[in-house]
């Protein structure tokens, strides 16, 4: 057990612990600061892939900007009598137990892979993943159609979350 | 033309007429009666030409003229017919000739031609009594016309059709016929008076009563063609035939009966029913219901003599087996009943008040003397009392009339309403009906067998010597007393009406009949007295041989020829003392009872006198016994049956259909069909209702439903595809 | 020194509990979290594979980057729903909101 391996054990479990909490949690702020801690340990993950770029845009875009919204529209539908709610829905034993089984049989078909064993292979000292990929977003013969798609998604979104939430009177 | 076919035309004029009459001359009475008398003439000529001719031949017995015509095929060959004249048949077509004629001749007087129409008559009603007016305008009743004048002589006509048929032909069946049509005019003549009930019941009780000895009469005829498969006489009268016939058992070994035995009871039973023996006998005195002339042809001269006929001309075959000591089967049969109802007919005579009624026993009695005779093995000496029977029969019969005449017109002269035949309100009519009385005298005495000078004793004499010369004693003694009470009723009838004083008004105011009918009363009483000569006994003392023995020569008809009976004087003075005896006995008792009295004999007679007045209460018996039972059957039980069995069953069957139906619909269709129908559509509701819980609207169970389904999916297929 | 099959084992779970969140939870906002928590599973996926499979195909990370951004977009949106409808029914539970039936 190399020293990688406990820290990705450590980094797992408190991912899989917060994101349990997430599901359990009777406060809806408590959740969110759980997803919170969960959205870190993603970060960290990526970090442990090497892929840098990733783990600093998880910090920035989920933690910082869809963590917070999360926040902010909990506090604006929050029920004003205050009073306790149900948490679960009338079928939760069975929706637990297909995650179970599902998770189950995922385990069971990854392990009988024989491609899920493999190790890492060390990266090259000279290559540079964010370099890469900063230039693979931008390149004609890349991915620059799937960028700029991706920033007109990210326009209609903004105009119709705009006109969803506008108040009419 | 030759004779043969000549023979076969004797009863064509009649038939002729009768239909003549029926459809075309109904309106006029007088060219009715005129072509009545016409065509009994014409046969009669025929007849008498006959008779001329074969007078003449020698043997004519043993070559008698036949005659055959094929009718009908049956089977592989013909049926035929025949026409047989042999003595037998020329004694009977002789009187049947001269009595159908003169009873013809007496018709048109009784049924007072020219008389005025009545002031009541209607057809079905005898005739009640015209008013006339003479010069002075006194006004009084006298006979009327029978408005059913033309319908009795068509009658009369299909009649004497019927009896030449019966008496000419050679073949059973043709025979058969003729007894047939003779049966329906009896009934159709009893009746003729058909508005009174009492007339149509005794029309009725006549047909049925011999209706029941024609079926057993039929089935023997039908038993004989299929034993011989002939009903042609000259065939079955042949030695081989009859013989196989007395060999052979009857059909079941009914009795211990041959073949010959048992058809011979069926014929006697059927003339035991035709000419009205015991125990079928009821029926004759009710036909007294008819006109006179009626009564004195078909039921003395003619119709029951038919019977005898029948038996005479089958003795052949009644005898077949018969060695000349033991008595076959059917003359056992034929004696017995002869005799027993000779005595018992007679008996009831000498009680009876309706002159008529006399007659009629009378007739039954001297039926039995015949059959009897016959039963012995007399075939001349009933051949001969046949013929002299009907003379004298006729004759009395219609003096009867004459004299019903007589006091009728008393009665409708002075008003004095009595019934005109009973022989208690006549008395002292041989003065107010001279004619009648002689002619009356000689027919009586005849019946009485008044000796040497009238036919009936000849003939009677005859049937006794036989039973005495062949000793059948029983036989002999009960006939012989028999005669003497025929003799003494004889004389009683007489005496009442004829002699002593009137006893009524309406009995001294009787006249003379017309001519009509006082003609054939000579005629026939000249017969009565001359027709016994033709019979004397060649052994006759001092009268035998004078005049040749005619009747004998029915003997050549026979295959055998019965020997001629030896003289013997014992039944010569019985039957002398007999006849004497009773004539003067009836006489004695009768001759001085006036107005008002009873009988002399009732009281003597006492219970006994009561029990022959009321006919031995036989008829009352046979009511009880079959009429009621009879009438209850069909009135009763037929109704019954046919309303609750047959409509009972029709309602069953009937009511099964909506039985069904309901059962159907309610077991059936209703539960099932319908059920079914409406079980699927609410199966299809509670699952929609069931399965409805499924659509809650909320998104997560519908993902929770789908991810479940795709897990199980995955499953199915996992285990399927890769393994 | 890791093994691939940790990392995805690690996704698989990850994404378990984020489905189980989203079959589990009334409170709509709370259903978003664990369609996060999906996505990021995937992401983690992705991201696994492109190191250890073949790290000079750049395309792992790109895709990577498409889901963030539709991630993004899609929660945005998603919370303007929200947000209006609980302006007209006062709830964001989504046992409440069953008008998906008939």
């Amino acid at each position: 057990m190399t020293a990688l391996q406990i820290l990705f054990i450590i980094v797992a479990a408190v991912t899989l612990g917060a994101a349990v909490m997430v599901a359990n949690s009777r406060n809806l702020v408590h959740a969110a600061l759980w997803l919170i801690v969960s959205f870190g340990g993603v970060a960290v993950v990526f970090a442990l892939l090497n892929a840098a770029f990733l783990a600093v845009a998880q910090v920035v875009i989920y933690i910082g900007a869809i963590a917070i919204l999360l926040i902010f529209a909990i506090m604006m539908t929050r029920h004003i009598t205050g009073e306790k709610t149900a948490r679960f829905t009338t079928n939760h034993i069975l929706a637990l137990l297909l995650a179970i089984v599902l998770f189950a049989g995922l385990v069971w078909m990854l392990l009988g892979w024989s491609g899920s064993a493999a190790l890492a292979v060390p990266l090259d000292a000279r290559a540079d993943p964010v370099r890469q990929l900063g230039a693979a977003l931008v390149a004609p013969d890349g991915y620059i159609l799937a960028f700029e798609l991706a920033s007109v998604l990210l326009l209609g979104a903004l105009i119709g979350a705009l006109m969803i939430a506008t108040e009419r009177k | 033309m030759t004779i043969e076919s000549m023979i076969w035309l004797i009863p064509l004029a009649p038939i002729l007429a009768f239909f003549i009459i029926v459809l075309f001359t109904n309106r006029s009475k007088w060219l009715s009666h005129t072509l009545a008398i016409l065509a009994a003439l014409t046969s009669a000529v025929m007849v008498f030409w006959l008779i001329s001719k074969v007078l003449s031949t020698e043997h004519f017995g043993e070559h008698p003229i036949q005659s055959y015509l094929p009718w009908f095929p049956a089977g592989d060959s013909w049926f035929t017919i025949s026409v047989l004249v042999d003595p037998l048949t020329i004694l009977t077509l002789f009187f049947v000739a001269v009595t159908i004629l003169m009873i013809f001749i007496y018709s048109v007087g009784y049924h007072n031609f020219g008389a005025p129409k009545g002031d009541h008559d209607r057809p079905g009603l005898q005739p009640h009594g015209a008013t006339v007016s003479d010069a002075h305008g006194h006004k009084h009743t006298v006979m009327s016309i029978e408005p059913m004048y033309s319908r009795f002589f068509a009658f009369f006509g299909l009649f004497a059709f019927g009896m030449y048929l019966l008496v000419t032909t050679g073949n059973l069946l043709v025979l058969f016929i003729g007894w047939e049509i003779m049966g329906l005019c009896s009934y159709l003549l009893i009746g003729f008076w058909f508005a009174k009930p009492s007339a149509r019941a005794a029309g009725i009780k006549a047909f049925l009563t011999t209706r029941v000895a024609d079926v057993l009469m039929l089935l023997g005829i039908a038993y004989l063609y299929f034993a011989t498969g002939t009903l042609n006489y000259k065939e079955i009268f042949v030695p081989e035939v009859l013989e196989g016939l007395a060999a052979t058992p009857a059909i079941g070994n009914i009795l211990g009966l041959s073949a010959a035995g048992l058809i011979g009871i069926l014929i006697v039973i059927g003339t035991i029913g035709k000419s009205s023996q015991w125990p079928l006998h009821v029926w004759l005195p009710d036909a007294m219901e008819g006109p006179t002339p009626v009564s004195a042809m078909i039921h003395a001269a003619t119709m029951v003599s038919a019977g005898v006929y029948l038996v005479i001309r089958f003795f052949p075959l009644l005898s077949a087996g018969w060695d000349g000591h033991g008595l076959t089967a059917p003359m056992q049969l034929m004696a017995f009943i002869g005799t027993f109802t000779a005595i018992f007919a007679a008996t009831i005579a000498i009680a009876q008040n309706d002159v008529k009624r006399v007659l009629a026993y009378s007739t039954i009695s001297q039926l039995g003397f015949m059959i009897a005779a016959l039963g012995i093995g007399g075939y001349i000496a009933a051949a001969f009392h046949l013929m002299t029977h009907a003379f004298f029969k006729a004759l009395l019969f219609l003096g009867s009339g004459s004299v019903i005449h007589g006091v009728e017109h008393g009665v409708l002269h002075t008003g004095d309403h009595i019934d005109p035949q009973d022989m208690f309100n006549m008395g002292g009519l041989r003065k107010k009906m001279p004619v009648t009385f002689w002619t009356f005298l000689v027919g009586g005495f005849a019946l009485a067998g008044f000796p040497i000078l009238t036919a009936g004793f000849w003939s009677k004499d005859e049937i006794l010597a036989d039973a005495f010369i062949h000793q059948h004693w029983p036989v002999f003694i009960t006939l012989a007393v028999a005669a003497l009470i025929t003799a003494f009723y004889t004389m009683r009838q007489i005496t009442l009406t004829f002699l002593g004083q009137p006893r009524t008004k309406a009995a001294e105011h009787a006249h003379e009949s017309h001519w009509t009918m006082t003609l054939p009363l000579v005629i026939l009483a000249i017969f009565a007295v001359v027709i016994g000569w033709a019979g004397i006994p060649e052994e006759f003392p001092v009268l035998g041989g004078i005049l040749p023995n005619v009747v004998h020569v029915v003997g050549e008809s026979l295959p055998e020829h019965p020997e001629a009976i030896p003289f013997n004087w014992l039944p010569l003075l019985t039957s002398i003392v007999v006849s004497l005896g009773g004539l003067f006995l009836g006489w004695l008792v009768y001759r001085n009872v006036k107005a008002g009295q009873p009988d002399p004999l009732a009281k003597p007679l006492g219970p006994i006198w009561t029990v022959l007045k009321n006919k031995y209460y036989f008829d009352e018996l046979y009511d009880y016994i079959f009429v009621r039972p009879a009438k209850w059957m069909a009135e009763d039980f037929a109704i019954w049956m046919d309303t609750n069995v047959i409509d009972g069953i029709l309602h069953g069957i009937a009511s099964v259909g909506p039985i069904l139906g309901s059962f159907f619909r309610n077991y059936i269709d209703k539960p099932i069909v319908n059920g079914f129908g409406d079980w699927i559509a609410d199966v299809t509701r509670k699952m929609g209702v069931s399965l409805r819980v499924i659509q809650t609207g909320r998104i997560q169970q519908y993902m929770l439903m789908a991810l479940v389904s795709l897990v199980a999916f995955g499953v199915v297929f996992y285990l399927l595809l890769v393994q | 020194m890791i093994p691939l099959s940790w990392y995805l084992i690690f996704a698989a779970a990850l994404f378990c509990i984020g489905l189980y969140t989203v079959l589990v939870r009334r409170n709509a906002i709370i259903i978003l979290m664990g369609i996060e928590l999906m996505l990021n599973a995937v992401n983690v996926n992705l991201v696994a594979f492109w190191r250890y499979v073949n790290p000079q195909l750049i395309a792992g990370q790109v895709f990577a980057v498409m889901v963030f951004a539709v991630a993004a977009a899609e929660v945005a949106v998603g919370l303007a729903i929200f947000i209006s409808l609980y302006r007209r029914r006062n709830t964001v539970a989504a046992d409440e909101v069953d008008l998906m039936k008939w």
